[in-house]
Formats: structure tokens, sequence, C-alpha cells
């Protein structure tokens, strides 16, 4: 482990100084911060930040921590038959391999795809998803995949919260959302915390998901900082600049991690 | 008692909708693996056929890049699960001062992005000659996996007790004995989950070859599925989406064999939460 994580994670520093390239010079030279400062003048950077930011926020936060604390929620009340149904469906779409679930997603946003085909039929604008939203259409494929995490760390949250205290909130008169808003949240705060940390870190290095459905494209409006790192590394050989992105990304990674870590920390 | 059966159904409505909502892009890969004109839509097909199966169950498109998943993943497997069962005994057993900032350092590098850290790894494969060999990658694999790997591994075999390894160590035992002879086979059902979870992960990992192996003679499913449908011009989406079913079978069956084994996937999630 040692060698494998840590190895190429103080490689990475190193190169992340120096202006390597795949192809041209051999010569490798250390360039000091010229890279980072490169990453924060670049345009294109501050794109796949912000589209990051989008991203994370969209699919993460919004969209498999709110379903998944939905369809947690609703499972509780639901009748066992449709609770198995919804479950099932939901993590098959977990289970599936990444690549797979890209490639179906994909297939659901195309212009003559499924979607627009509900649209249609509900009589609604159809849009060329993958082309006019597509940062939009990459978070929906992502909390379609991610959200069977949520949901499962929420049954079992959920299930924890003893009958007791709602049974009491119950008498008390609190009901539908302030009960909700009162009783159950605060009683699960930790496991939405440590959720949270866990969506985002995984979130911030989707790859496949996203160059499988449109390559960061079209120009560069799903780029997100993973995609952009590949494109600057490979597609355009600059492994020194997309080693400074990774390093970036890696930073922010910590940065998350380390919080989750504190959250956790009482229970190792 | 009204108003909890009005309730009932408001949940089951609003859930079997969320579940139409999510079933829709499945239904359509079912549907279009045995449709000969398969087009993107969700449509039932005019006479089933398996002729889409039948078109890709060929050496070329099937059996090499599952064989080699196979190699990959089955050889990462081991190797995680080897080293995790090696790592995780002394954190369970031994109470020393440097157990919990190593286990939180695994937890730390348990969350970290890895595709953040391709881009170096790829130029050391580089320069050590790695790059386009299978166990190198499978090497790398392994690594990935194993920190949560190691930390899984700990929470199982804190539920085998001590007592048990007592007896063995009487009769003379060293540690590593009793780790093979004893706790091991007591936590079998977690060993399987350690295994099935790796596996699974890495099966579906698409990133890491992606970047790794260059020839096509050595791409698992993940990669030539994704070449199927980047580079052939035409696509046969039927064709796709026989052999996006063939490539994540195996997958679903062991999760299936997992949560069945475990009562559901909230295992994994309380282990995740830690």
């Amino acid at each position: 482990m040692l060698l494998f994580l840590a190895g190429p994670i103080a490689y990475c520093v190193w190169i992340s100084f120096t202006d390597m390239q795949l192809t041209g010079s051999d010569r490798t030279n250390f360039v000091g911060f010229d890279n980072f400062r490169r990453a924060f003048g670049d345009e294109k950077f501050r794109n796949a930040v912000w589209l990051t930011l989008v991203f994370t926020f969209l699919s993460s936060l919004v969209g498999q921590n709110t379903l998944g604390l939905a369809l947690a929620g609703l499972m509780r009340r639901a009748s066992r038959p449709v609770r198995t149904v919804t479950g099932a469906v939901v993590i098959a779409a977990w289970v599936l391999p990444e690549i797979v679930a890209a490639f179906l997603l994909y297939a659901f946003f195309r212009r003559e795809g499924t979607l627009n085909a509900v649209l249609d039929f509900l009589r609604l604008p159809d849009q060329n998803w993958l082309f006019t939203l597509p940062i939009l259409a990459v978070s929906f494929a992502n909390v379609w995949r991610g959200t069977a995490f949520s949901m499962l760390v929420y049954s079992a949250a959920l299930a924890e919260i003893p009958q007791e205290i709602n049974e009491a909130a119950e008498v008390d008169g609190a009901r539908g959302w302030r009960r909700l808003v009162h009783v159950t949240l605060p009683l699960i705060r930790r496991s939405i915390a440590t959720n949270l940390m866990l969506n985002t870190l995984q979130t911030l290095s989707v790859f496949g998901l996203i160059w499988a459905m449109t390559r960061g494209g079209p120009g560069d409006r799903s780029t997100t900082l993973p995609v952009f790192m590949y494109d600057q590394a490979f597609t355009k050989s600059l492994i020194g600049y997309g080693t400074a992105v990774a390093l970036l990304l890696l930073l922010v990674g910590a940065l998350f991690s380390a919080v989750y870590l504190r959250l956790v920390r009482d229970e190792v | 008692m009204r108003r909890g059966t009005r309730q009932r159904l408001a949940a089951n409505a609003a859930l079997l909708a969320l579940a139409a909502a999510f079933a829709l892009p499945l239904l359509w890969l079912l549907l279009a693996s045995v449709d000969s004109a398969a087009t993107l839509r969700v449509r039932a097909p005019d006479s089933p056929t398996g002729d889409n199966f039948s078109a890709v169950w060929t050496e070329e498109i099937t059996f090499t890049p599952m064989r080699n998943s196979l190699l990959l993943c089955g050889g990462a497997t081991l190797i995680t699960v080897a080293c995790a069962a090696l790592a995780a005994y002394p954190l369970s057993r031994l109470r020393s001062r440097l157990t919990r900032p190593y286990l939180l350092t695994v937890l730390f590098s348990t969350s970290l992005p890895i595709t953040a850290i391709m881009v170096p790894v790829y130029g050391l494969f580089v320069r050590i000659n790695l790059v386009d060999t299978m166990y190198g990658t499978a090497l790398f694999l392994a690594a990935s996996q194993l920190p949560f790997a190691i930390w899984l591994m700990k929470n199982f075999m804190d539920g085998v007790p001590v007592v048990l390894e007592e007896a063995a160590w009487t009769d003379g035992a060293s540690a590593f004995q009793s780790l093979v002879r004893v706790v091991l086979p007591l936590m079998g059902p977690g060993l399987t989950v350690v295994t099935v979870y790796c596996f699974v992960m890495m099966w579906g990992n698409f990133f890491v070859p992606f970047m790794l192996l260059l020839s096509p003679d050595q791409l698992p499913a993940s990669v030539s599925v994704f070449s199927f449908f980047g580079n052939y011009g035409t696509v046969v989406y039927g064709q796709l989406a026989a052999f996006s079913i063939l490539y994540s079978t195996p997958v679903i069956l062991l999760y299936v064999l997992i949560a069945r084994r475990l009562g559901g996937g909230f295992a994994l999630g309380a282990a995740v939460k830690g």
C-alpha cells in the first residue's frame, strides 16, 4: 500500500513542479510553481473547477443525498412488495458497471432517446439534452447511479431511531414536516454528515461516466476536473500540467477526507 | 388508522413513480438486447430474438475481454484479500499505540479520489516499464482497493472472539498459523463479502485499465465495451446492449449472493459508515 499509493503521490508532487511531456523533449526540467500559476490563470481550468462544483452540488448534495433520504423515508411507510421492487431497481442501477451505466444513460438522454419520447408523450418540449445541458445530463446520470448508497445509509440510520421517540413526537402533535425537521433530521445528523462527505468524495473522482457520455463536450461544457486532467495529460501530452491539476484535485479530496475522518473518529 | 392507510398509499405511489424513473434506462437495455432493429428509444421489439446475443458471442467480442477481466480482477482480488487479511489481523488483535493512527490513515486513504493519482501513476509505470502489462495493472488495482478491504476485513475480524484462538496458541501455533487455521475459517461469510466486494468493484472499474492497458488483446470488458460504442462508426445498439448484459451478469449475480447472505446491502452501508 505504501509503495503503490504513497509512492505515486510523492512522485505526483514532484512531477507537478516539472514540465514533463510525453512527446518532444526527453528532458524534464524543474519549473517550480509554473504549473500551478498556469492553472489558476487558465480560463479552461477555472471553467473545469466551476463545472466540478456544479456537478458535485447537483448530483451529490441535491440529488443523491436528498433523493436517498426521501427513498429511505418513503420505504418505511410503503408496503412490502413496493419496497422490494424499488429497492431492487435502485440498487441494480448502483451495481451495474460504470461504463454500462454511462451507456444506458447516454441512450436515455440522446435526442432520439427515451427521455424525449417520454416528454413527447407528455406534450412537453423535447431537447437535445447532451448538447444543450450536458452538465445537467451527467449530473442526473450520477444521481441515477449513486443514489442507492445514500438510500442504504439512510435506511440503516432511520431504522436505528427508537420507536418511542417517534411515538412521543406523535403525542406532542409533531407531524409531517415539523417532525422531519425537528425530530428525525437531528437524530440522524451524523449519518447525514458522513454520507455527504462520502458522496462528495465519490463524485469528485467520477471520470468514466462523463467521459463515456460526453467526452467532456460539447466544447468543454461538461469538462470537470478529472476530465480536464486527462485531456491535458494525454490528448495534449502535458503530463506535468495534468499532474498539477491532479494534485489540486487530490488536495480537495484530502480536505474532505480529513473532515470525514473527524466525523467518524470517535467510532474507530 | 385511516391516516396510516392514506400515508401508505401515498408512499407507495411516490416510490413506484421513482422506481419507474430509475427503471426506464434499465428497461431499454433489456428490450434493446432482444430487438434486432434496436434504436435508442424504449420500445417493445417486433419479434424478440436472440440474434444480438449470438452476434456478440464470439472470441473477439466476448470471450477475450471477459477472460482478461477475469484474470485481471481475479488476480487483483487475490492479492487484495491476502494482503488485507495479513494487515487486518494485527490491527484487530494487537493493542498497540500505532493501531489507531494506522487505522485512521487507512480510512483516510479509503476516501481519496483515485482518479487524481492516475496521471502520475501512468508516468511512473512508463518509467518502470509496467505500462500495458496485465500484472502491473492488476497490482495497481489491488493497491487502490486495499485500504477499503483492510478496513472491511478488520471490522469482520473483530467479530471473531479471541478465546477461540487461545486454544491454538497453547498448542504452540504461531500468529500466522492461528490466522490461517482458526480466524479465517471462522469468518467465512465476512471473507466472502470482502472478496466479492473487491471483485465487483474491480470488474466495473473502467479508468484504471483504460489508462494502463493499450493493446486490444489485453483489454478487459469494461474498456472493450467502451471502444465498442466509441469507435465502430455505426453502432448496432442491440448488440451493444446484449454485450452489456453479458458483461454485467457476473457482478449482479455476485451481489445477489452476498446480499442474501447478509440480509440486504445494509451490512456494507454500515461498514462504510464506520
